[in-house]
């Protein structure tokens, strides 16, 4: 069984491109040279080198010896939390902004959740010297205001979106639409494995350094290259898609995806799309998505911004149904206290969306020989007022 | 049964009226009326969209009509329901238009076969891409003889222009600029070489233009290269606030006698 997309960005059942015939142009040219060009040597040797060099990859893997003694196993971290502007969202737009010189566009839209795509797509962008304008739910704009005054400072214009739930969602429909609005100068850097074909496998492929280092890493320090687990949260899916990405074929592996269940998955308030969604098609791809038996798209809800999204992207949709992937979900407060955990067990700060990654690991059985690795996919500078607010109601 | 708008524009294949309004819009059951009025004032044809909770493809005001749509209720099933017995009193060509994931839910062919026993003509689904209703729809939208429609836009290049001129029964929807539904008029030289450009083409299929056509003016340019256009936008702007529905539609199509 192959879990990469087919050449049609099928994974399984889910992926394609739905798209309206205005985006059929770009999309359309991005179908057809995205591999080439992501293939080329030039292109390769400047993606790496900005990854290196700019970005500050390798990310380090990290034993974590206090979780270890926690969980009775060995654990790992892979800090995508050190990279430049505090994610794993760097690698992904390093490898689009560069994409999009090659495409010759000049304008860069954005959609985010968190913030942190958004910055990460606004770094790039004061780099290459090109507009940037990001996309963000009002909602978000108000939970994660330090990334809103580093987009500004980085030059981006931050437009909160005031459309339906104003989160991430709505985001993504805004994006689309100034898309549809300049489809001639303008390249979208979409922020996960989400949206028509190529994005999901593109996003994926600039993801793939995480997976791609930590084979290394694992082979260096415990002579194999492959861990029992890889553990990772889930939003659109564009870190678990890195995380995972050289293990996909690999049956040994066990890959866990973490989906936010807000207050709890039977609620109402939740984003745990797997365990709420049918398959349905929002933003140009067949995923499962959280909707109405009517097939409107419901309203997502998770404390963590990155995370409270109503679908995910096919790549995970696929290993789900085919049962390859392991889907759990951790509360706000599960994730809340982990990021706590973590913070005080090994001094490092994990973001919201990470730390549902972590509170996965109350939930799984692990055997003291086991090399379990959890993507640390960003660091939770940002989340500090959400944690303060949370401290000082248990307090 | 012969379909509705191949027969239209057969008896006629200029200044065709098209109006796009939101089904359960402003209120949840004007749906009937709103379809009487605008044939009795001369609508050629009339699109009736379903509405969806993230129509990516629309501008504002499509995106406010269905959100307030949804919000009093609409719902495919629904809207089946209300026009059950719409072929008793108009026979103005009918057209569904609305995004794929609804459509999909309630299942392709279950709504097909709906969309055939009420006498609705032909459908618009803009997220419904040309090569995945070749390869998976059109065989079932033929037996229940449903046009479906597709969508040019300045960008579509002419080998598939082309090819979706093959694929189309019904017409070809030409979206006047590249935009969201919606978009300010400004019919500027680029768009007027786009609209050359298309006519120059001979197409076998069928022509509106649409997106940005507000009133006669626009609408008779609009008709200078196309065999009519479509309204959307305008006519959702001009039937919402106070006053009966009814007369909102009448007094919005009077602009357009001629
Ligand atoms: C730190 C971090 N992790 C994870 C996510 C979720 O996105 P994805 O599922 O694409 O990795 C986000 C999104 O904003 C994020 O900022």
């Amino acid at each position: 069984m192959n879990y990469q997309s087919d050449e049609n960005g099928y994974y399984g059942s889910f992926g394609g491109a739905f798209i309206p015939e205005m985006m059929h142009q770009n999309i359309d040219q991005l179908q057809n040279s995205y591999i080439d060009i992501i293939e080329s040597k030039s292109f390769k040797d400047e993606f790496k080198l900005l990854l290196q060099d700019y970005a500050g990859r390798p990310s380090p893997l990290y034993y974590s010896d206090r979780l270890s003694d926690q969980y009775k196993t060995h654990i790992y971290l892979k800090r995508e939390d050190l990279n430049h502007t505090g994610s794993h969202k760097i690698n992904n737009t390093i490898g689009q902004i560069l994409l999009a010189k090659r495409l010759g566009k000049t304008r860069i839209i954005a959609e985010t959740g968190a913030g942190q795509h958004g910055v990460a797509t606004a770094t790039v962008c004061a780099r290459a010297g090109l507009e940037c304008i990001v996309y963000m739910g009002a909602v978000d704009v108000a939970r994660q205001s330090p990334n809103v005054e580093k987009m500004k400072m980085l030059g981006a214009e931050v437009r909160a979106v005031q459309s339906g739930s104003k989160t991430l969602k709505d985001a993504t429909n805004e994006a689309i639409r100034d898309w549809i609005n300049n489809p001639v100068d303008t390249h979208y850097i979409i922020g996960s494995a989400v949206g028509p074909h190529p994005y999901p496998d593109m996003v994926a492929r600039f993801q793939s350094v995480i997976s791609e280092e930590i084979r290394e890493q694992l082979k260096a320090k415990v002579g194999r290259e492959t861990p029992d687990y890889v553990i990772a949260c889930v939003g659109g899916g564009s870190n678990a898609a890195g995380s995972f990405y050289h293990f996909l074929n690999e049956p040994s592996v066990k890959l866990v995806a973490v989906e936010a269940a807000g207050k709890g998955v039977n609620t109402g308030e939740s984003a745990a799309t797997t365990q709420l969604g049918k398959p349905g098609i929002l933003h140009g791809s067949r995923s499962l998505l959280m909707q109405t038996s009517d097939g409107q798209v419901v309203e997502p809800y998770s404390i963590s911004a990155g995370l409270d999204y109503p679908g995910i992207g096919p790549m995970h949709a696929n290993l789900y149904t085919t049962q390859r992937g392991q889907f759990l979900s951790a509360t706000d407060t599960e994730a809340l206290e982990a990021a706590l955990y973590l913070s005080q067990k090994e001094g490092i700060i994990p973001a919201l969306e990470s730390a549902h990654a972590l509170a996965a690991l109350n939930k799984i059985e692990f055997k003291p020989d086991d090399i379990v690795v959890v993507n640390v996919s960003g660091r939770g500078d940002k989340d500090m007022e959400t944690f303060l607010k949370y401290f000082q109601t248990v307090k | 049964m012969e379909n509705r708008i191949t027969e239209l524009f057969i008896k006629k294949d200029k200044q065709i009226l098209s109006i796009y309004f939101t089904a359960g819009y402003p209120e949840l059951n004007d749906t009937k009326t709103i379809i009487s009025t605008l044939e009795k004032h001369g609508a050629d044809l009339i699109e009736v969209g379903m509405p969806f909770s993230d129509p990516v493809a629309d501008g504002i005001v499509i995106q406010k009509s269905s959100e307030a749509a949804l919000e009093n209720g609409m719902t495919i099933h629904l809207l089946f329901e209300q026009l059950k017995e719409i072929r008793k009193h108009v026979s103005v060509p009918l057209i569904l238009m609305g995004y794929l994931n609804p459509v999909m839910q309630f299942g392709i062919e279950n709504f097909c076969k709906k969309c055939s026993e009420i006498g609705i003509d032909g459908t618009i689904i803009p997220d419904l891409p040309l090569e995945v209703y070749e390869s998976e729809y059109k065989a079932i939208f033929e037996t229940y003889s449903l046009s479906n429609i597709f969508l040019i836009t300045p960008q579509t290049s002419d080998e598939r222009i082309r090819k979706i001129d093959r694929l189309s029964s019904g017409f070809i929807y030409m979206v006047s600029s590249s935009s969201t539904t919606g978009a300010k008029e400004a019919v500027d030289q680029e768009q007027i070489a786009y609209f050359e450009r298309i006519d120059k083409m001979c197409l076998r299929s069928k022509r509106l233009i649409g997106f940005g056509i507000s009133d006669n003016r626009t609408f008779q340019r609009a008709c200078s290269y196309s065999n009519g256009a479509i309204i959307g936008s305008a006519f959702i702007t001009a039937i919402t606030g106070d006053g009966e529905v009814e007369n909102k539609v009448s007094q919005f199509m009077k602009k357009f006698d001629s």
